[in-house]
């Protein structure tokens, strides 16, 4: 079982009998009152969003969710298909089911899909994957300041801030799980 | 990694913002007559809350604010006091709660919590020369003199319950959280005043009416940024208290504090008095327009 001090974005539990994941988290706690847990809960099968509150003392149920080891091979018109390297079992998921994780694919990755029953509902990625800077504005002469930032767009269609220094073409790590620029990769 | 962080470099333009308040504060204090303090920051105990965990560190804690130490030194004499430090409170991380966070604390002799308000908002006036913040895209005016909102009224003009009924159904927090503070504050800064005596902490009952206590809250744009008492001087009335909260700790499965007894000995002396806790990191947040506390330090745990 998991307590409020386990609740974070990202976490997966069961709520009202079906799987839910974390998708924004914030503690709060007015003057010196009650410990306050914001969730805003996605419904893993329907999808649907909600906001639901709870107070120290509450406990939760892991979702009971399989993860099998897959591999990532392409994108057709029905959506992005993955296949079981040991069974050769192919599924599916659509670019809704992933959101901003589609970002994140590279051919043959292997990634871990997430199963409620025999339905895959998810996807966890590597913690860090690399891809290249696509389009990005040009290094300024003389802008030496270390926090500077910039928008860029890498390889899949993904845009985010990187530091002034990074270049068209650079290779870039991105930490998956927050969506940000963690460093530049030598090839 | 062969790059410099390159997140902490660019907190520069805030952590310079940050120095030049703290100089402010200072300032304003050293010109108002107020001696600056440091107190221990590892104690043997701290005044016991029932919602408030501290940190331990050995046998002792870390303080979870410079109340108690504080308060012994206006029992001893010292009229105007302040001191800018960290505090620790286990388990708080939020958008707008770090668990090591920066408290500014002055006390006043003589003086009950209505003159704590006016100094926020001589505070404020000093530290915002433009006269307006902007958050949210709503421009705050801060010309005093600011709102004064009981939380009675807070409740009729946000909310379809009273705080006596929702202290009755446990809810009382969340009412506050949910329906009250992200409405309060945004065009003026609002001291929310008068909250039920079941809530005073230290704070004294307000003398003509002790269903309430003479405790105030400060928020601005939603945020709140101070909390403000005249203080209790009744020892028997604060060793009750204490024993209250401390049950209510050992109700919900926490430890008990070890009575802070030299506090309460020298309570008898301490002279009619208010006092007031200020968060220092929302206060900047505020003042660089920052959206999270995380962009006013340089390191938050996780960078740790």
């Amino acid at each position: 079982m998991y307590s409020c001090s386990d609740l974070k974005k990202g976490l997966k539990l069961m709520v009202d009998g079906e799987p839910h994941v974390i998708v924004a988290f914030d503690f709060t706690k007015p003057g010196k009152g009650q410990a306050l847990y914001k969730c805003k809960l996605r419904n893993m099968i329907t999808g649907s969003l909600f906001d639901r509150t709870y107070r120290s003392g509450e406990s939760f149920e892991p979702a009971s969710l399989e993860d099998r080891d897959m591999q990532y091979l392409y994108q057709d018109e029905t959506g992005y298909v993955f296949m079981d390297q040991k069974t050769f079992e192919q599924v599916t998921l659509t670019e809704e089911t992933l959101g901003d994780d589609k970002y994140f694919l590279i051919d043959n990755m292997d990634v871990k899909v997430l199963m409620f029953g025999d339905r895959a509902i998810g996807i966890t990625l590597p913690n860090f994957v690399n891809l290249k800077v696509t389009q990005t504005d040009p290094w300024v002469k003389g802008d030496t300041a270390a926090g500077n930032n910039k928008p860029a767009t890498v390889e899949t269609g993904y845009s985010l801030q990187v530091p002034s220094f990074v270049e068209e073409g650079d290779l870039i790590q991105i930490d998956t799980r927050t969506g940000a620029y963690n460093t530049r990769v030598k090839e | 990694m062969a790059e410099p962080n390159w997140r902490l470099a660019g907190k520069r333009a805030k952590l310079i913002e940050r120095a030049r308040i703290m100089q402010m504060i200072r300032a304003f204090f050293i010109d108002h007559g107020y001696l600056e303090v440091e107190t221990p920051h590892r104690v043997p105990g701290n005044a016991p809350e029932a919602y408030i965990e501290p940190e331990t560190s050995g046998n002792w804690f870390l303080h979870t604010s410079p109340e108690l130490a504080m308060k012994r030194l206006l029992a001893a004499g010292y009229e105007r006091l302040f001191q800018i430090c960290r505090c620790w409170r286990s388990a708080e991380r939020g958008r707008r709660h770090l668990p090591e966070f920066t408290l500014l604390e002055w006390y006043r002799a003589q003086v009950d919590y209505t003159a704590l308000m006016t100094e926020c908002e001589q505070l404020l006036t000093g530290l915002v020369p433009s006269g307006s913040l902007t958050r949210q895209g709503h421009t705050i005016d801060i010309t005093p003199p600011w709102e004064r909102l009981t939380v009675a009224e807070a409740f009729q003009r946000y909310t379809d319950t009273t705080p006596h009924r929702a202290l009755s159904d446990d809810r009382f927090d969340e009412v506050i959280s949910d329906e009250i503070e992200p409405r309060l504050g945004f065009d003026t800064p609002v001291f929310l005043i008068e909250y039920p005596a079941e809530l005073a902490a230290l704070a004294r009952k307000k003398p003509d009416n002790h269903r309430v206590a003479e405790r105030f809250e400060l928020y601005i744009a939603g945020l709140e940024i101070a909390n403000a008492f005249s203080e209790l001087t009744d020892v028997e009335e604060q060793r009750a208290r204490f024993a209250r909260e401390d049950e209510q700790r050992r109700s919900s499965g926490h430890p008990p504090y070890p009575s802070p007894e030299k506090f309460l000995n020298e309570m008898v002396y301490m002279p009619p008095a208010a006092g007031i806790a200020l968060g220092v990191d929302r206060l900047i947040m505020l003042l660089t327009g920052a959206a999270e506390i995380d962009e006013v330090v340089a390191f938050t745990p996780e960078d740790l």
